[in-house]
């Protein structure tokens, strides 16, 4: 089949750099990967075309660049399944990170975020003779999280880091969750409270699209979750990520629906004025636009609110 | 000479050989940082899938066992004191990952727990599901992280460096993302650099595998040997030859020709599908040449371990079938055929990694290490067993990396009064600045890669080993003719390529130059002019040293046997 692959180009070497677009037309076998377009490109056509690729398998982790628009590995993407018969693909470096040329971004910031968690194990004490003894349960639910290749195509698509590049990100949270729910590993406490901190585990917005890219299945939002189970099973200090989310269940359990003014107050404290009038603007905004939610004592539970209760206590118990 | 930095030790590659070894070396004292052509979680020991072979005695097993089926798998060409010191520490190597933070399958008591790979009466490969190799490395580079040891991440290596003694002082490398050349300056340099399976056509090896390492050493001085022992792996896929583990057959698969039959019954009958890779590989291509192949294949069949079965013990590759040829092992079997994996050659050392030896029986490089598939110590002789590499990397790596930060505490700084940087920047000036529309690398890469799998490959004989001898000295005279269109300095990759094809065709006329000179059949290397084992003359390792202009200068050593004597070889 044919195929167009529109590759946007950086060559810091220019006299003036600027990227810009090139078109490649290829003649494709169905079974082909993007990588195998961009290999046929850069050996038969143009060998100035700059990628990372080495394992062609999904394992190696450094061909993640965005195709069509979303973070993948190039080497496990098919091109038949992008673009249908004389349809352009569109190849584009990672997002969230420099780019150094073409389609090789710079990971430095990437693995900086990833020291940050402290990404080894922490026992306690001398190690046993032999080996940790732990149940086959305890440790083979780790699997999926260790099957993470670093490959950065969740950190290119997280729409928090997009705006806001303090946030640790999704790569390292899954990371440092590896470590927390590793029963050998005694700093878990230490890990979560470095973790409650601003940029840590409450700043996820939970879009899914780290899910939705991630090409082994790590499901980096799924551990960033667990991760805030288990701060508040260990009482991490009170924070507005972890008091956004108690209030949030303790709304929903007493009425049903969000009460999000009540939501606001109660998660910066009556005393934090400075966050509070930061939130004016966007009051004012909902007042214009006619979307000022009832809050308070104005705020009555929705009908069947017991029904909900009931929920509340019987995932309180099997917890 | 100015250097930008000084090391004690200096470890080329970050893929679980090299890392063990900065580790060990580290723990020694030394000052130790890796300079490698990718981050290190990019290197090829992610690919190693199976598991890691240990005998541990306190679940009953015995090291001389392992070491038995090892010097058998190595078709007696392996150094049976060498095999000796990798069986009797891998016990403790593997607790020491485990310690690591390795998160391997548990049995039922919580302990770890093993599955059956090829050549081996019993099941003594510890695993992390089919990902050992990834999770290992990932966890080393954990250690490496914590233990704060500089990692110069894309830096490819040109050419090492010798003081005015003749020592190893040190290396010559430029920063890919720069193009910046600079000398580095180590009392001792651990090699670790990996294999060189992109000499071949298709390959189960990643595109970084170009032997670079060993070209490198070898034009050092360092003698590489055994090089024609190249293993081809029984299951891999068509195309672009991405491996399919030897855990399927571990776990219960079976091999099928077109008939359906499970053919291995035919060449090895006690251990059937779990014979060496060697015989396993041949057993696939005499089917495949009889007739009894599909399209150029024979077939995987794990259908009756069951879905669940699969998913566990066999995710990734059930993720790999699916996605790279379009069949689901829980439903349907899987075509796949012999393909190049692994070089049991190398860089010959001793059981500490040196790269030369004290007692002067043979020449080398004072100075220098290795470690790894790099390496030839020699533990795989003709034939390596599954698992058995990444037990290399961990045993091997550490105690290259122990004894040269003990070697390094001996030495002062090293002093050069000559050697520049020079000569290497002016070459890549020179292939930067080679004119018009010349041949491209890719192109001599390919005819290098299809010439070496066609003539030097499961079976062997002289006149096409000769005709690949004589294609490869083409190539040789044409490599300094290449052009590439990449001017810039900064990330070069056609620059990369051009110098890794270079190393690779050191390395491809190594493999034939030592095929042609062993005149029998023993381990992968399959000849069918000498069809025959010959112990008489043939018990013994080649080596081969690099001369400047003409083939590669031969030379032997006894093979070094403890307690195991040749016998025939019956699976």
């Amino acid at each position: 089949m044919h195929t167009t692959l529109r590759i946007r180009r950086f060559n810091p070497e220019h006299d003036q750099p600027s990227s810009y677009y090139q078109e490649y037309a290829l003649e494709i076998d169905p079974s082909d990967s993007v990588l195998d377009g961009l290999i046929k490109i850069r050996e038969t056509v143009d060998d100035s075309l700059t990628l990372r690729c080495s394992c062609r398998g999904a394992i190696c982790g450094s061909c993640g660049m965005r195709i069509n628009g979303h973070a993948a590995l190039a080497c496990k993407t098919k091109m038949a399944s992008m673009a249908s018969e004389g349809e352009t693909i569109q190849v584009e470096p990672m997002n969230n990170m420099p780019v150094i040329k073409d389609l090789v971004t710079d990971m430095a910031p990437f693995w900086s975020k990833i020291r940050q968690v402290h990404p080894w194990l922490q026992p306690e004490g001398p190690p046993p003779t032999t080996e940790y003894t732990a149940s086959s349960e305890a440790m083979s639910h780790l699997n999926g999280v260790m099957a993470c290749i670093m490959c950065g195509v969740c950190v290119s698509d997280c729409t928090v880091l997009e705006v806001d590049h303090r946030f640790v990100g999704p790569a390292a949270l899954a990371k440092a969750y590896r470590f927390v729910a590793d029963p050998r590993d005694t700093s878990s406490k230490i890990r979560l409270d470095t973790l409650n901190q601003p940029g840590g585990m409450w700043d996820c917005t939970r879009c899914m699209e780290c899910i939705q890219v991630c090409p082994k299945s790590v499901a980096p939002m799924d551990r960033i979750m667990s991760l805030r189970a288990k701060g508040l099973a260990a009482k991490v200090s009170s924070t507005c990520g972890s008091r956004h989310a108690e209030v949030f269940t303790d709304i929903i359990k007493h009425k049903g629906i969000l009460d999000e003014p009540m939501l606001a107050v109660r998660t910066f404290g009556l005393k934090n004025v400075g966050r509070l009038m930061g939130m004016l603007p966007l009051v004012w905004q909902s007042v214009v636009k006619g979307k000022v939610p009832l809050s308070g004592p104005l705020h009555r539970p929705i009908p069947g609110i017991q029904q909900i209760q009931r929920l509340y206590k019987r995932v309180r118990s099997k917890q | 000479m100015t250097s930008s930095s000084s090391y004690d030790v200096l470890v080329i590659g970050a893929g679980l050989a090299g890392m063990r070894a900065a580790l060990a070396a580290h723990e020694q004292g030394a000052s130790v940082a890796i300079l490698t052509k990718v981050h290190p979680v990019r290197s090829h020991s992610n690919a190693a899938q199976g598991g890691i072979n240990a005998a541990m005695t306190d679940r009953g097993d015995q090291w001389e066992d392992h070491a038995f089926e090892t010097v058998k798998g190595s078709d007696y060409l392996g150094d049976q004191d060498a095999i000796e010191v990798l069986a009797q520490e891998a016990g403790e190597d593997i607790i020491a990952l485990e310690h690591m933070g390795v998160i391997f399958n548990r049995n039922e008591e919580g302990r770890l727990g093993t599955r059956r790979f090829g050549g081996q009466k019993r099941a003594r490969t510890f695993f992390v599901s089919d990902f050992t190799g990834q999770a290992i490395l990932h966890v080393l580079y954990e250690q490496i992280m914590q233990a704060q040891i500089p990692v110069y991440e894309e830096w490819f290596v040109t050419s090492l460096v010798k003081d005015d003694h003749g020592r190893c002082a040190g290396l010559v490398a430029f920063e890919i993302r720069t193009g910046d050349f600079a000398f580095f300056c180590a009392k001792a340099v651990i090699m670790a650099s990996g294999g060189l399976g992109r000499v071949y056509e298709p390959s189960t090896n990643a595109l970084i595998c170009t032997g670079d390492g060993m070209a490198v050493a070898y034009r050092a001085g360092a003698p590489l040997m055994d090089m024609e022992m190249v293993q081809y792996h029984p299951t891999t896929l068509k195309g672009k030859g991405l491996l399919i583990t030897e855990a399927a057959r571990g776990e219960g698969g079976y091999l099928l020709n077109s008939k359906g039959e499970r053919f291995m019954e035919q060449y090895a009958p006690n251990m059937l599908e779990l014979a060496s890779r060697d015989v396993v590989s041949r057993a696939e291509h005499i089917e495949i040449n009889e007739g009894r192949g599909i399209k150029g294949c024979v077939l995987l069949d794990c259908r009756h371990l069951g879905r669940h079965f699969i998913q566990d013990r066999l995710g990734q590759i059930h993720a790999e079938a699916k996605t790279f040829a379009n069949v689901d092992l829980a439903e349907e079997p899987l075509p796949i055929r012999p393909g190049m994996h692994y070089q049991m050659g190398g860089i010959k050392t001793d059981i500490d990694g040196r790269c030369w030896d004290p007692q002067g029986h043979w020449k080398g490089v004072p100075g220098l290490f290795a470690a790894g598939e790099t390496a030839c110590v020699s533990l795989h002789g003709g034939n390596r067993l599954g698992a058995n590499s990444l037990l290399e990397t961990v045993v091997f790596g550490r105690r290259a990396g122990r004894c040269a930060a003990n070697y390094a505490k001996t030495l002062p700084t090293p002093h050069m009064s000559h050697t520049t940087i020079e000569p290497d920047r002016q070459l890549v000036n020179t292939i930067l600045a080679r004119p018009g529309q010349g041949e491209r690398p890719a192109a001599l890469r390919l005819e290098m890669g299809t010439t070496m799998n066609r003539h030097v490959s499961v079976f062997r004989e002289q006149e096409g080993m000769e005709t690949a001898y004589q294609r490869i000295q083409d190539l040789k005279a044409r490599w300094p003719g290449i052009t590439i269109q990449d001017k810039g300095h900064i990330f070069n990759t056609g620059l990369v390529a051009a110098l890794e094809l270079g190393f690779m065709l050191d390395c491809a006329e190594a493999i034939i130059v030592g095929a042609l000179t062993r005149k029998e059949s023993r381990g992968a290397h399959f000849r069918t002019d000498y069809l025959d084992r010959d112990d008489e003359q043939w018990l013994k390792h080649i080596l081969l040293y690099h001369t400047p202009d003409g083939p590669p200068h031969v030379d032997y050593l006894p093979v070094r046997i403890t307690q195991w004597q040749p016998q025939s070889r019956v699976y």
